[in-house]
């Protein structure tokens, strides 16, 4: 493996080099010790936050943004979105409320991010 | 007349966040007059995360930051009125403001001024060819698909690599749009290096820098641009010419202070920041006219809109209170390639024990450091690392190092490996 990375942990954004093999990487060009970690994670299991919005009947709009609550695998990015156009919510719903719960079975739940 | 102690321009971020800070130093009529139909300002529409590191030390969406301070703003019991435009301002305080009641006079003995910013248009850096719909700045299409649940469009051209374009490119693919291409206008992105990561390396969006758009076609909808390299005068390289089909095209060309209302009470405004000169107690050149956050200078982290708002909130409340201060203004001058400083005047007596220098820089800067001057003598200097033009810097500094300054704080950046 011969990739290039830059690490998005802190604004500073170290450009780093990976090398060798899933199991035993190496990484250079990192300042600090996160980039290690952030290039280990990008490499093998990589993992997004999705932030998007679902239909909503009765509230002040006609949409609500939602997100997962913690990141969930990369495959699921577009998936998340895709899962969350079929449904409609109905207001009231407060911030916090679970939309979808355990999606994909990833254990990660779809949530809503304000009161509507 | 209605009267209050404090009237805050605009319930965004900066405008909750100084209203909170006031009624906490415990000034009880405060109002805040928003004109959009509910507060949170822009954060509404900016659905993804990565706000509120500084503040919460956690990571929210902009929604989540701003219900935070709109449940403060309700448990502070802050007089709040949606739907109200301000139609002026002046010297005195009073203001004048419409809604569908009709026109309202308020009274206030301090204001502060938070309508944040707006962004530039098509019209604003003159782009050739047709006028159809499908032209959209990045902001408006954020407004359109996170809060009124239209999509744009399907096939996207995004100019410019700004924060919100590189944002709102990602968020296109994720509701099954394409975008083709994010253009720079030049070598440096200025949006910050995460979003880049982030937001268009994460979902194989193409990054073209020094890249520009000579020409839109289209009758009734865009129908295609013409894309061409730019040289380092960002002038158009002929021959270079591509032409992309695409139906739509967002702007994200950079952002401007909303300063009519500054204007109109003839507050002062800096050229540069194209906001109102302020000093270190987020005070305009009128006495008990305060402003904060994006209608003072755009900030790339509402985290510090937030700090900023909160100086700006606890200085009216002591302005209020009748709290004055003797010492004379000195000014904050920058040269050697950084672009402005806020505050833009520091009276020592006013100073927090630690006061926060914003800056921004010229040019990017692997190595380079702050040295801050008054009258030949050096006060202090700040090694710094990676500086860009998109990131703003925020220094703080020790009140004690200016008891003895006069006259103009000159801060000038010396580039490289420093002594």
């Amino acid at each position: 493996m011969d990739k290039n990375l830059v690490c998005i942990v802190c604004p500073i954004g170290c450009r780093l080099k990976v090398t060798g093999t899933a199991d035993d990487l190496n990484v250079s060009g990192n300042i600090c010790k996160k980039g290690i970690a952030y290039a280990h994670d990008e490499i093998t299991n990589p993992m997004r936050m999705v932030c998007t919005t679902v239909k909503i009947k009765g509230g002040i709009h006609s949409v609500i943004p939602v997100k997962t609550d913690k990141p969930i695998p990369e495959k699921y990015k577009l998936e998340v979105v895709k899962a969350v156009n079929s449904i409609e919510l109905t207001s009231p719903v407060k911030m916090g409320d679970i939309i979808i719960s355990n999606l994909f079975e990833t254990g990660v739940n779809i949530v809503a991010e304000r009161d509507m | 007349m209605e009267k209050y102690d404090i009237v805050i321009i605009g319930g965004g971020p900066a405008g909750l966040g100084a209203a909170i800070e006031a009624k906490k130093q415990g000034i009880t009529k405060v109002l805040v007059i928003e004109r959009d139909i509910e507060l949170g300002g822009i954060l509404q529409q900016c659905i993804h995360n990565g706000f509120g590191l500084h503040i919460f030390n956690e990571e929210l969406t902009g929604p989540e930051y701003a219900q935070r301070f709109i449940d403060m703003a309700r448990e502070e019991n802050i007089d709040i009125l949606l739907d109200t435009i301000v139609i002026s301002i002046s010297k005195d305080k009073k203001i004048k403001a419409m809604n569908t009641t009709g026109v309202l006079n308020i009274e206030a003995k301090a204001i502060v001024l938070a309508m944040g910013c707006r962004e530039k248009t098509r019209s604003s850096i003159a782009i050739p060819g047709d006028r159809p719909a499908g032209v959209f700045t990045a902001g408006a299409a954020q407004r359109y698909i996170n809060i009124e649940g239209y999509m744009v469009g399907k096939k996207v051209i995004v100019l410019g690599a700004g924060d919100i374009g590189m944002i709102m490119a990602r968020r296109i693919v994720l509701e099954g749009g394409e975008v083709l291409a994010v253009l720079a206008r030049g070598s440096i992105v200025k949006g910050l290096t995460r979003n880049i990561v982030q937001c268009l390396d994460h979902y194989n969006i193409p990054l073209l820098y020094n890249h520009n758009i000579t020409k839109i076609t289209g009758k009734e909808r865009v129908e295609s641009v013409t894309v061409a390299q730019t040289d380092e005068k960002k002038e158009v390289i002929p021959g270079t010419e591509k032409v992309y089909e695409c139906d739509t095209v967002l702007l994200s060309v950079g952002l401007i202070p909303e300063n009519e209302l500054s204007r109109i009470a003839g507050i002062e405004i800096d050229r540069k920041t194209s906001g109102p000169f302020v000093n270190e107690s987020m005070e305009t050149s009128i006495p008990g006219i305060f402003a904060c956050g994006n209608v003072v200078h755009v900030h790339d982290v509402v985290d510090f809109v937030t700090e900023e708002s909160r100086r700006a909130g606890a200085n009216a409340a002591r302005f209020v209170k009748g709290e004055k201060s003797e010492s004379e203004s000195m000014n904050t001058i920058v040269s050697g390639g950084i672009t402005y400083c806020v505050p833009h005047r520091i009276r020592y007596s006013a100073m927090p024990d630690k006061l926060d220098l914003f800056m921004r820089v010229e040019n990017k800067y692997d190595k380079a450091t702050i040295v801050i001057n008054n009258q030949g003598n050096e006060l202090v200097r700040f090694k710094k690392t990676n500086l860009t033009p998109g990131e703003m810097i925020k220094q703080s500094v020790k009140k004690s190092l200016f008891e003895k300054a006069k006259g103009d704080i000159e801060i000038t950046l010396e580039v490289g490996g420093s002594k």
